[in-house]
């Protein structure tokens, strides 16, 4: 039976078992490989996608779950690597080998969705689900308060200019 | 190069993929092989760099030629920009494609740290031969002396700007000249550098943040079916019969076939692959499977009969590595002063982000295969000889890698990806290894133990070192017939130790295991690294002496030491070595300049790696009970810097690599199986507990060397100094529990 979501933004239906994780849905029924797969228990982050806003595993999340919510991917997080946090990512050099890099962006999008302005402590405490092997924590948490900053920077040149 | 399709060991696999150019070094077989033989490489007549390095189009876009695998240490930005810097072209505007897996141009292999070094000249030359041709082409038109002409930001100019000819304009006329003698052609002024050793931001970034970078799992080719493999979790044992029924019944399942092992060159299990539409319903259809293992004689093995094993090796004398003086006779006159220790260094998987994968598709006269590997040419050979193929007829495309750390210099992934393709008769098929065959059948760093003794003299110097060492030896491993002495693949500098002392010994024993071992992020360095630098440190205890000071008088005078189980390779450098412990003590503030927080310690080493150079101060101590690590300081000496900013991120990530095999999960073994499964039981440092590490480089003219790899050795012993600064006790063995030091 077909399951119908919003992904990115626009009306999606699949035909598949019900109970297939939304990861294997996203990189094999639709090809769309932005969202990786790392460990498949929910325990590296870089799965993470957005439902209804929420940073989400989809390696742990059956399709069925989804069915009528709103699934953003890093494919969808913006059309032109433009979201501040990817051009922070790139500002600070963030990536190595960027395999995990999707995930950390959508859990770092997720929580700067809820908290403009993140603390050292909330940074720790929404990023921690996600592993970087290649270690480059230090440049993530750089990468977060800058593209708050610019997020907040902008916000305040556009209400400036209302 | 056509007869290689019988590769089967490491040995020839070296021997081919070193013959065409400059060496592959892999840790311990042939060191600087690159320095040493340069001459040899440079007798055969490189290719046109417009055919192999450099691709200008009339619309002067440039692309620039990648044979390199990238896997986050910086080769698509770093090689580039050597060859960008030579053919006088705007960094900004060039493209990087990675290369044709062809090693009749190109030599791929990716590992030991040897990237830059290896491709510093030939990429000059290429880049700069390119350029000359286009000067030549330029003063052709122009009938002018060449002479007169300039390259720059992609043309050519002549006389005082009057005239310029774009590249593009140029690049058809310039690619059907004579080549110039690569030898003799002009290589540029170091000091007219606008590329190489400017803080560069890595080319690939865009991509690796907008979901659009191709790893291995990323590729997808028409009709592609999905694949895992159930192996036997014993090492060494195959499936003694099967029920496919279950899994054949699994929604999405298309096929269940038996896979042979492959017991030499690529080394893989072999098992029961599940085919499937995708990756989800190939995974439940191996759980499906029923499998009736035979384990083999492995299955008696375990962590603590390997311990005992290497105990009882220790209890006998060693075969001998290294022999000044006499170590034993000072040591006995040390009698009770004697300084002794046992280390312990366990087995590591590389857990590389992307577990393996491989995607093959074997036609009858051709195959194609998305390779994310650090050797895509023995993946093309292992393929071939599977496929019953010509090696030029598999098209190997090198994918963008999620960590290689050298686990994906092997070609096992790529086999057994042929083996199925095959199998299901040339289906185009993507195999996947879940987490757990990714850390369950790894080749994991060798299980070591060290039996270190050390003595002073009345001044506090070293009177005697002793180092008697048992492991599961990587050359063993590769090498069944003894054919390379199985110590050779074991110590580094740990059997060239730049300490003086006039009694110097070093023993070793082979530990006999099924536990398959190979090249894990720095090799045989990251063990010698930490017994070495930690033993120092114990000696410097002994000694009461400054643990920076008793280095520094240690090393003594400026010189150069050899490597004896490898004499072509590069010396230590005393003064280098000195260079970085004193820049990484400076800028950590050691001796009074920033003393360490309350309850926390300041430990410092220092080791040569792959010829490069490296030191860091660790501030750490126990916080709550438990480890905690303040900040970490680094300084390194690559020799030239070809992109600084790339040389701190890889120091960054050694030192987090270093910090999570000294802190987390070890590899075990029970019942001839690996216990660890995922990243709950085998963890990974996450980012809350990442302190900060700063990198500083020494400023040098040197030739380049690598860094991917030299600062990870540092890590623990640097780590164990600090907690015995902070709390006077020392552990020896890894990897660290907070209760070593309570």
């Amino acid at each position: 039976m077909a399951i119908t979501f919003k992904l990115n933004g626009k009306s999606q239906s699949v035909d598949v078992s019900p109970e297939m994780p939304l990861l294997w849905v996203l990189r094999d029924t639709l090809n769309m490989t932005g969202t990786k797969f790392g460990c498949g228990m929910a325990l590296c982050g870089a799965c993470t996608v957005h439902i209804n806003g929420e940073a989400t595993r989809s390696c742990v999340t059956p399709v069925s779950s989804v069915a009528g919510k709103s699934v953003t991917t890093i494919e969808g997080l913006s059309p032109d690597a433009s979201h501040p946090l990817q051009q922070a990512w790139i500002e600070e050099d963030v990536p190595q080998c960027g395999y995990c890099q999707s995930g950390q962006i959508m859990s770092a999008a997720a929580l700067l969705a809820k908290k403009p302005k993140p603390t050292d402590a909330d940074i720790d405490d929404a990023m921690q689900g996600n592993i970087c092997r290649c270690g480059t924590y230090q440049r993530i948490r750089k990468a977060i308060h800058r593209a708050a900053d610019s997020h907040a920077g902008a916000a305040k040149e556009k209400a400036a200019t209302r | 190069m056509s007869d290689h399709s019988s590769l089967l060991n490491r040995r020839s696999f070296l021997a081919t993929t070193t013959g065409a150019g400059a060496a592959l070094v892999i840790g311990f077989y042939l060191p600087a092989r690159a320095f040493a033989d340069e001459a040899a490489e440079q007798e055969a007549q490189p290719p046109n760099p417009f055919n192999a390095w450099v691709r200008i189009t009339k619309d002067n876009r440039v692309t620039l030629i990648l044979a390199k695998s990238e896997m986050g240490q910086g080769v698509m930005t770093a090689l580039p920009m050597i060859l960008a810097e030579e053919l006088c072209v705007d960094w900004k505007s060039v493209t990087v494609e990675q290369a044709p897996t062809n090693p009749d141009i190109y030599e791929h292999g990716t590992g030991g740290s040897s990237s830059v070094p290896e491709s510093w000249l030939p990429l000059r030359r290429a880049g700069a031969a390119a350029r000359q041709m286009l000067l030549v082409a330029a003063a052709k038109r122009w009938n002018v002396n060449e002479d007169t002409c300039k390259a720059e930001n992609g043309a050519v100019i002549h006389g005082a700007r009057k005239k310029l000819f774009t590249y593009g304009e140029l690049v058809e006329e310039a690619a059907a000249l004579p080549l110039p003698d690569f030898k003799k052609v002009p290589l540029k002024n170091s000091n007219d550098f606008t590329i190489v050793g400017h803080d560069t931001r890595r080319f690939e970034a865009r991509g690796k943040v907008n979901g659009t970078a191709g790893f291995g799992l990323d590729a997808r080719t028409p009709g592609m079916l999905f694949a895992v493999v159930a192996r036997c979790p014993v090492f060494g044992g195959k499936p003694a019969s099967y029920d496919a029924a279950k899994a054949q019944a699994v929604p999405g399942v298309r096929s269940v076939l038996a896979i042979e092992a492959i017991g030499e060159g690529a080394f893989t299990a072999g098992g029961v692959a599940v085919v499937a539409e995708n990756s989800w319903a190939a995974i439940e259809g191996r759980k499906a499977l029923q499998i009736k293992w035979e384990e083999g004689p492995a299955a008696e093995e375990s962590s603590e009969s390997l311990r005992r094993q290497c105990l009882e090796n220790a209890a006998k004398p060693g075969k001998t590595v290294r022999n000044e003086g006499d170590a034993e006779a000072a040591l006995a006159a040390a009698g009770e002063h004697a300084v002794k220790a046992d280390y312990q260094v366990p087995f590591a998987a590389h857990a590389c982000m992307e577990p393996m994968n491989c995607t093959v598709h074997i036609g009858p006269a051709s195959a194609e295969a998305w390779v994310p590997s650090q050797a895509p040419q023995w993946a093309r050979e292992a393929i071939a000889k599977i496929a019953g193929l010509k090696p030029e007829t598999v098209n190997v495309h090198t994918t963008l890698m999620g960590g290689g750390f050298g686990r994906r210099y092997q070609a096992d992934f790529a086999a057994e990806a042929a083996q199925i393709s095959k199998a299901t008769g040339g289906k185009p098929i993507q195999l996947l290894w879940t987490r757990e065959d990714d850390l369950q059948h790894c080749f994991y760093r060798p299980f070591s133990v060290h039996r270190m003794a050390g003595a002073l003299d009345g001044k506090g110097n070293l009177a005697a070192w002793k180092h008697f060492q048992t492991s599961t030896s990587i050359a063993a491993a590769w090498e069944k017939d003894g054919a390379e002495k199985p110590e050779q693949s074991e110590f580094g500098m740990a059997a060239f130790l730049p300490y003086l002392t006039p009694n110097y010994r070093v023993e070793y024993s082979l530990a006999r295991s099924a536990v398959p071992r190979a090249w894990w992020r720095s090799v045989e360095n990251s063990g010698g690294g930490f017994v070495v630098e930690s033993f120092v440190d114990e000696l410097a205890a002994a000694a009461k002496a400054d643990p920076l000071e008793f280095r520094l008088r240690l090393l003594g005078d400026d010189r150069s030491v050899k490597d004896a189980m490898s004499p072509t390779g590069d010396p230590v450098s005393t003064a280098r070595l000195k260079g970085v412990l004193k820049l990484a003590a400076e800028k950590a503030g050691w001796g009074g300049g920033k003393p360490a927080a309350k309850g926390m310690g300041l430990g410092i080493a220092c080791y040569f790696s792959f010829n490069s150079y490296a030191a860091m101060v660790v501030e750490a101590g126990l916080k709550n009970g438990e480890i905690h690590v303040a900040r970490i300081v680094a300084a390194v000496d690559v020799g030239r810097a070809i992109n600084p900013q790339g040389v701190r991120a890889q120091v960054e990530s050694a030192a987090i690599y270093g910090l999570t095999a000294a802190l987390k999960d070890s590899i075990t073994i029970r019942a001839g199986r690996v216990e660890q499964s995922n990243f709950h039981d085998y963890q990974m440092l996450r980012l809350p507990e990442a302190p900060p590490v700063e990198v500083h480089i020494v400023a040098s003219t040197e030739k380049p060397t690598g860094i991917g790899e030299p600062a990870v050795p540092v890590l623990a012993p640097a780590l164990c100094n600090a907690l015995f600064a902070a709390t006077g006790k020392r552990a020896r063995t890894l990897p660290l529990r907070a209760a070593d030091f309570a």
